[in-house]
């Protein structure tokens, strides 16, 4: 007995690159499908993987190192281009703090490469495992966005491969409209060969950090507008399941740079060693540790768990201005190990991060009835963070001069259809109030939603570009073909 | 509210992303590889038989249309020469899309010349690397890149006995397994953590045609028996096994026989 096959269409491999075949999901593994990664090594291989893909009608989906929430970068319908082989640091100069980097190359890479000369990217996301052409792609923030604008501030050029196979390079002058637009073009309209970027000069290996407690979300906004001016980051964590008067309620961090004479020594403290995660967490080694927040994975164990991170919260404000490192302060997210497991490691389960970006005129009320109506139906996020933010010139870019909540809810195959459908009533509250959404973390959006949240003057150009540079649609993303019709 | 128009949330998991009975066996024309490939179907699995010889996995695909269909088993062939890595990848892609998904594969090829006791042939030894090594890390990174990402996925390397000491009578043999036991040892380790599982299988002697004409052999069982104990090991994530289990004893013996002596012996 012979299975029935769709195999023949996909069966012409361009010579030498290497291929495999994997299962490619959302880093929130709430989707995902089997399929055909390439990891071309250089700008050759990647259009010959582009010129194969043309030949054998097949979609290419791009993709770095798959740290999207959602689905920017599964493909089911056609293959992944993996830009990770391309990882080398082209230049990097130590006087200006410019590097040119092959689009695989990591933030991980970069700040180990840039901070014991004394440098430190502009812009980071809160795990280190992105990919540069990832990030800019996506166009990624940090905490400091209300400060220095997203990642695509920072950058100073880039080579752009367009599906046709051309080299383009672009910049604020040369291809400025490309430049704006795929900077946060989620990879519609080429493949990133090479992005220079600018870095901030810092003068030790350690921010100055503080931490300030906050009964409510007014307050939080608040204490954090107070700060925008003196903080070079700020983010607040807040604890979802507290209602009623304590809605809103968490802990602020602020971060200052370290002036010039403040380390008394800062060839030690910008030492890469000295910047690493510690390697255990209460004793346990972190490899494990996501085990001990699958136990608490549920309803019940998150709200004690948060319950008990605003009280121990008032020990941490007891402590005043400490130093924290640049890589302990920035990427939280890679303290646990693979914690994304607690969610449940078989696929289909998972989490997916919903954030909203509301405009600071309607964002305290658009928060509020955000936190509200999920606890009013029962379907509370394990985690919240809020974040400030400015606006900036990329043509579809999630930024507003406003504030972002940015919220982890549980999926499983279960609860997945009242998940979407409580989504849904959220994104009408986020669009009613001049709201956008992020694709890096969206699984929920439809067309109707980007009609509605892009200026439509920047939605025709970007369709007419990717026209332009893609007739044929060789770039495409479950994310593209979800909330873009594919560009059809 | 537009709950009407609301966007649907994605159709996952398919079917291949979730565990079924799929599996794949290298070196499944004859022998061990042979066996294994009739059980599984017997047992109800979609199974894929590669090989190089095209008349022998005939002969199996006939064998196998004539088992017991209760469990809806099922068998595909490929072709496939292992010494030519660099097919590996679209041929595993094929094979897997075929079966719909994969959840176990076995890497049952090898080949043990004879060796004469002054013979030093290159070139017969690195076609032997090729088959019994190279072979096993082509089919090994592919089958350990679909399970990594997929987090489910046993991958068993039949292995040997005799990849315990460095013998007089097949050295490149001898240095053939202990290399498929040292990676496949490592691939254990790496994806333990995401939940895949990798089983090492030591088997003694088993009447297949590797031991044809070499006289009454020690524990000696059949290609058929050998195949449940493995499957049995597999099931039990058993990460390294003697077959039949004695060898056990044997093998412990032997690694712990000191060079000084082990020169001096005819084993």
């Amino acid at each position: 007995m012979t299975a029935s096959t769709n195999a023949s269409r996909f069966d012409a491999a361009p010579r030498g690159v290497r291929s495999s075949f994997e299962y490619v999901e959302g880093w929130g593994m709430a989707v995902g499908a089997h399929g055909r990664v390439f990891r071309p090594r250089t700008v050759d291989e990647l259009r010959a993987v582009f010129a194969s893909a043309r030949r054998d009608g097949v979609t290419l989906g791009l993709r770095g190192s798959g740290c999207s929430y959602g689905d920017a970068s599964v493909n089911e319908r056609g293959h992944v281009l993996d830009v990770r082989g391309m990882n080398r640091i082209m230049a990097w100069d130590p006087a200006t703090g410019v590097a040119e980097c092959e689009p695989g190359v990591t933030i991980e890479q970069l700040w180990k490469t840039i901070l014991p000369d004394g440098w430190w990217p502009r812009v980071v996301s809160g795990t280190m495992f992105p990919t540069l052409a990832g990030a800019a792609a996506m166009n990624i923030h940090g905490k400091n966005n209300y400060a220095v604008g997203p990642i695509g501030d920072a950058i100073r050029a880039f080579d752009l491969v367009t599906p046709s196979g051309e080299l383009l390079t672009c910049d604020r002058e040369r291809n400025a409209d490309l430049f704006h637009a795929a900077i946060g073009g989620f990879g519609m309209l080429g493949a990133f060969a090479r992005i220079v970027l600018a870095t901030k000069r810092v003068h030790s290996g350690d921010l100055e950090v503080r931490a300030l407690r906050v009964p409510g979300l007014a307050e939080a906004m608040e204490a954090m507008d107070a700060r925008t001016g003196s903080a070079d980051y700020l983010v607040a964590w807040l604890d979802a399941f507290a209602d009623g008067a304590a809605l809103g309620r968490g802990l602020i961090h602020a971060a200052r740079y370290l002036e010039p004479g403040e380390d008394p020594d800062p060839a030690r403290t910008l030492a890469v060693a000295r910047q690493e995660l510690p390697p255990n967490i209460f004793g346990v080694p972190k490899s494990e540790a996501w085990r001990a927040l699958r136990l608490l994975n549920h309803d019940a164990g998150m709200r004690a768990l948060n319950a008990a991170k605003y009280a121990v919260s008032a020990l941490e404000v007891e402590r005043g201005a400490y130093r924290q490192s640049h890589a302990a302060f920035a990427f939280l997210l890679d303290y646990v190990p693979n914690w994304k497991w607690a969610y449940g490691r078989r696929a289909g389960h998972g989490l997916i991060q919903y954030q909203v970006f509301v405009p600071k005129e309607t964002a305290y009320r658009v928060l509020r009835a955000v936190l509200e109506e999920s606890q009013r139906a029962r379907i509370v996020p394990y985690l919240a963070v809020l974040k400030r933010h400015r606006p900036d010139p990329f043509w579809l870019t999630h930024a507003v001069d406003g504030w972002s909540l940015a919220l982890d809810f549980k999926v499983t195959p279960e609860t997945k259809e009242a998940l979407w459908r409580h989504c849904s009533a959220l994104t009408e509250r986020v669009l009613d109030g001049g709201g956008k959404f992020y694709f890096a973390k969206d699984l929920v959006l439809a067309p109707e939603h980007a009609r509605r949240m892009f200026p439509a003057k920047e939605l025709a150009a970007f369709g007419a570009l990717k026209r332009r540079l893609d007739p044929d649609n060789l770039l495409s993303t479950n994310l593209a073909r979800r909330v873009f019709d594919g560009f059809a | 509210m537009t709950t009407a128009t609301a966007p649907r949330p994605p159709e996952t998991p398919a079917r291949a992303a979730t565990p079924g009975k799929r599996a794949l066996v290298v070196g499944a024309s004859s022998g061990i590889g042979a066996a294994l490939a009739k059980r599984l179907v017997a047992e109800g699995w979609q199974v894929a038989a590669v090989a190089r010889r095209a008349e022998l996995l005939d002969l199996l695909a006939a064998e196998c249309a004539k088992l017991p269909r209760a469990g809806g088993g099922g068998l595909v062939t490929a072709v496939h020469d292992v010494a030519r890595a660099h097919e590996v990848p679209e041929l595993f892609e094929r094979l897997a899309r075929e079966l719909g998904g994969l959840d176990l594969v076995v890497y049952a090829a090898a080949v043990m010349p004879k060796v004469a006791k002054d013979e030093y042939d290159t070139e017969k030894d690195l076609e032997q690397l090729a088959v019994n090594v190279g072979g096993c890390i082509a089919w090994g990174n592919a089958a350990a890149r679909l399970f990594q990402s997929q987090r489910f996925g046993t991958l068993v390397g039949i292995s040997s006995i005799a990849g315990e000491r460095g013998r007089k009578g097949a050295p490149v043999y001898g240095t053939t397994k202990a290399a498929m036991n040292t990676y496949l040892e490592a691939l254990r380790n790496r994806l333990s953590e995401c939940g895949v599982h990798v089983c090492t299988i030591k088997p003694g002697f088993v009447d297949t045609d590797m031991t044809k004409g070499m006289g009454k052999l020690l524990w000696l069982i059949s290609a058929d028996e050998a195949a449940r104990l493995i499957l049995k090991a597999a099931r039990a994530r058993a990460n390294e096994r003697f077959v039949p289990r004695q060898w056990w004893i044997v093998a412990t013996v032997i690694k712990n026989i000191p060079s000084f002596l082990f020169k001096k012996l005819n084993v």
